[in-house]
């Protein structure tokens, strides 16, 4: 088959879309509320992959889906009946088909031993059906090999073919059917005259030409078969070997061990008619049938449009421009102080609300409803559940809250880590929630909203909440907070997002949660969000995280520098402040630290950090910035003022320019000039900022990280 | 003029795939992703043959076959089916409802290619 990557990319892209309709149809069966055609449209998703995945010849996806699919083909005819253990089954079943793919696609290894167990748990639905069907992957082998030169003694075959009204009725042409068999041997052709009716028994409806065919070749019957196979039955086909001793001379006498389904010789036209009839009887019920649906369908089914990303990212690109050049008209007219009529500021304030539509109707292009990622969070539950050996159920709510493109795919990671961290550590085991008097099956709900500009996701369990003394003594155990600081509940909650709480197996093993969650909050900020714990000893855990909408845009600081306006993300800022002259200690040659609720922190001057003219004027009073980096060290940035809070179109920089250390991107202002937005993590890099700290005041500095 | 065929998949990778493998060879291709859209578009497109899928969503490939071989529109028109499915009594169903030829996915290129030449008695 044409193999082209292309394509095969787009099987891959087909291959979630199919996963995606597979998971809701089988959510649907497992709530029990299955649509007429749910188990159809499951059974078409299972199809469909194999389909394709035939096409790529990816074997171990075609034959897992074949098997997923004779037990589907059984639900399908009712010859199989809806039971939670089957559904259970069917889910874990699409959690490895849904393995396959990404192992095809990202060329992993299987996980054969679950492969091997459902394989039987799905031979148990259907044991006896398959040996059939086995052949059912072999490509179609038409064997149109080469025309051999005729050989002496090569073997002849006489054919007589009597074609039936159904067969013109069904497009074949005995023309061409004829022709095909001369392509691939010798051939003579004859019409019998004998078969031919008298003139006033002529039916313009019945096909009155029988031929005579002598045929040779290598294995002409099998040339003879292959041919007519799909005219089986709707002709009259004889064929007779001329082999001089034992076959006779292709006399009547073979005419009807030969003829492999010998049909009706009398009238076959009229006993094909009704069956034809019969034939549309039947079909034309189902399509009524299918003609129904497809008017539910219109009404439930928008019509989409696919375009590419690259277009889409122009048409946000120049929005941004358009809300840039908006806040720079409004802001040249305030400084007209135009005596006011106010038409003029009506007109700007419509302006100004078409631009933010336009925008927010450019940006809704690119959003998606997170169900994709909370049905594959589905799965790492089940997965999960069943690694600790523990009842889960798992809740979604708001599935169809819209979220940017991006921001769904680089969610992923974060949220597998904290479904896992929730069924493995969060949960209590059965024996545990018994004691407890809660119900034997724990509960993980995953759900999405959107909360004033921002989304909101939450990831909630019912387990035991988090054990603070457990917390503390590893926090204390590992070096991370000192003896004897006295922290608060959620200080402690915090001491979970360290980097190295939980880098220790153990930790896993204990009832406090721990693995990765640094990197969650690491990647959580990388989006521009926060992560917050909110526990309750005994009622389990909540997880919340705040989200920018999209990508292109952000709230930021504004803030000057050497009579440069700058932008800091406010995602990294922790606070502002003035420091008092008791507060700022000098370290070595040039180092300020400022010494904030005990915690001693290096002061950055981002006016000597960016190379920028050092003016002597050194200000009567610090205007610090407090950030926290990704790695959860803070600094203070020194800067010349604080202006504002406000939200900035994100320009990229690197295309033009490469990157900038210390600049992560620019953006325009209201009055048409640039700004650059700072990339913090990498200004306050401790490498790169002389950071010797009092020895002994490490462990103070990361008391104030909780 | 070339020979014209329509396809009918509710498979995007397999439309795509038709759709090379079949330009390459020299057909105008078009495609329809089920069967009431590809019964739609036979009206419109008239084309010389007809590959249709059997398994999809809203009309499936019974439905085209009886469809256009049915009252509402009479064609004597090449229908093939390309389907995963092989067993003889649903290639039974679809001769009987009028069906020209039956191939198994996944299609071998040059077969494919041969056998809607083999119909069509185009090339």
């Amino acid at each position: 088959m044409g193999e082209s990557d292309d394509i095969r990319a787009m099987f891959f892209e087909e291959c979630n879309d199919l996963m995606e309709a597979l998971f809701e149809g089988l959510k649907l069966l497992e709530d029990n509320t299955p649509e007429p055609d749910t188990v159809n449209a499951v059974f078409r998703a299972v199809h469909s992959i194999k389909g394709g995945a035939g096409a790529f010849k990816l074997d171990d996806l075609v034959s897992f889906a074949h098997k997923f699919e004779t037990v589907l083909d059984e639900l399908r005819a009712d010859r199989l009946s809806r039971d939670d253990a089957l559904v259970q089954t069917m889910l874990r079943a699409a959690d490895h088909l849904a393995h396959l793919v990404e192992v095809s696609q990202f060329d992993g290894e299987i996980n054969s031993e679950r492969g091997e167990a459902l394989l039987e748990e799905l031979d148990f639905y259907v044991a006896g059906e398959e040996d059939e069907e086995e052949v059912a992957f072999e490509p179609m082998t038409l064997n149109f090999g080469g025309i051999d030169i005729e050989a002496p003694s090569k073997p002849t075959v006489s054919v007589r073919f009597q074609p039936f009204e159904k067969l013109y009725f069904n497009g074949h042409d005995p023309l061409l059917l004829i022709d095909a068999l001369g392509s691939q041997g010798e051939l003579s052709i004859e019409i019998d005259l004998d078969a031919l009716p008298a003139l006033d028994e002529y039916a313009s409806e019945t096909p009155t030409l029988t031929f005579l065919l002598t045929f040779t070749a290598d294995d002409p019957e099998t040339v003879v078969d292959e041919v007519f196979e799909f005219v089986d039955g709707i002709c009259r086909l004889e064929v007779v070997r001329n082999d001089g001793d034992d076959g006779g001379d292709g006399g009547s006498s073979l005419e009807a061990d030969l003829s492999p389904e010998p049909p009706e010789q009398d009238e076959p036209a009229q006993a094909n008619p009704t069956e034809i009839e019969q034939g549309s009887k039947v079909a034309a019920e189902p399509s009524t049938k299918a003609k129904n649906i497809v008017r539910n369908d219109a009404v439930a089914v928008q019509p989409t449009l696919r375009v590419e990303l690259d277009k889409v990212d122009r048409l946000i690109n120049t929005v941004g421009e358009l809300i840039i050049n908006q806040a720079m008209i409004a802001q040249r007219i305030d400084m007209l102080n135009l005596p006011g009529d106010g038409d003029l500021e009506s007109d700007m304030a419509d302006y100004k609300l078409l631009a933010r539509e336009l925008q927010e109707g450019v940006m809704s292009i690119r959003a998606q409803p997170v169900k994709s990622l909370f049905q594959r969070m589905a799965r790492i539950t089940r997965e999960a559940g069943d690694a600790t050996g523990k009842s889960v159920r798992f809740v979604t709510h708001g599935e169809n809250t819209e979220v940017d493109k991006t921001v769904i795919e680089r969610l992923a990671d974060p949220l597998t880590h904290m479904i896992r961290n929730a069924v493995d550590h969060g949960l209590e085991d059965r024996e545990g929630r018994l004691a407890a008097g809660k119900p034997e099956t724990g509960q993980i709900s995953l759900s999405a909203s959107h909360k004033s500009g921002n989304v909101m996701i939450e990831v909630v369990d019912d387990g035991a909440g988090l054990n603070r003394d457990r917390i503390l003594d590893i926090a204390i155990n590992k070096g991370l907070v000192s003896r004897d600081s006295d922290l608060t509940d959620p200080e402690i909650d915090m001491l979970l997002f360290l980097p190295g709480f939980s880098t220790n197996d153990e930790v896993s093993e204990l009832s406090g949660r721990g693995v990765g969650m640094d990197v969650v909050k690491t990647a959580v900020q990388a989006l521009g969000g926060r992560i917050s714990i909110n526990s309750t000893p005994g009622n389990g855990t909540k997880f919340s995280i705040v989200l920018p909408l999209t990508l292109a845009v952000m709230d930021g600081i504004v803030i000057s520098v050497a009579g440069e306006t700058m932008i800091v993300p406010i995602t990294a800022v922790v606070e502002t402040l003035r420091p008092k002259e008791s507060e700022v200690f000098r370290m070595g040659v040039d180092q300020d630290l400022l010494m904030i609720r005990g915690e001693y922190v290096p002061i950055v001057d981002v006016r000597k950090k960016l190379g920028l003219a050092d003016s002597q004027d050194q200000q009567e009073q610090l205007v610090l910035v407090l950030v926290e980096s990704v790695d959860h060290s803070r600094c203070a940035l020194c800067v010349d003022a604080i202006h504002d809070q406000r939200q900035v179109v994100i320009k990229a920089v690197g295309g033009n320019y490469g990157e900038i250390p210390g600049v992560s991107a620019a953006t325009i202002l209201g009055n048409g000039r640039i700004a650059l937005i700072l990339d913090t993590d990498h200004l306050t890099k401790v490498e790169t900022i002389s950071p010797p700290l009092p020895s002994n005041s490490k462990q103070d500095v990361k008391v104030a990280h909780a | 003029m070339n020979t014209s065929v329509l396809a009918i998949d509710d498979s995007r990778t397999i439309r795509m795939l038709l759709q090379q493998v079949l330009e390459q060879a020299g057909f105008d291709v078009e495609c329809a992703e089920d069967g009431v859209e590809g019964v739609a578009k036979f009206d419109e497109l008239k084309p010389d043959v007809v590959i249709t899928d059997i398994n999809m969503p809203n009309m499936d490939g019974f439905g085209v076959i009886s469809r256009l071989r049915g009252d509402e529109v009479k064609t004597a028109v090449p229908i093939l089916v390309l389907t995963t499915e092989n067993s003889a009594e649903l290639k039974t169903r679809a001769r009987d409802l009028g069906a020209t030829g039956w191939i198994v996915k996944p299609f071998d290129d040059v077969a494919l290619v041969q056998v809607l030449h083999r119909v069509t008695g185009h090339g």
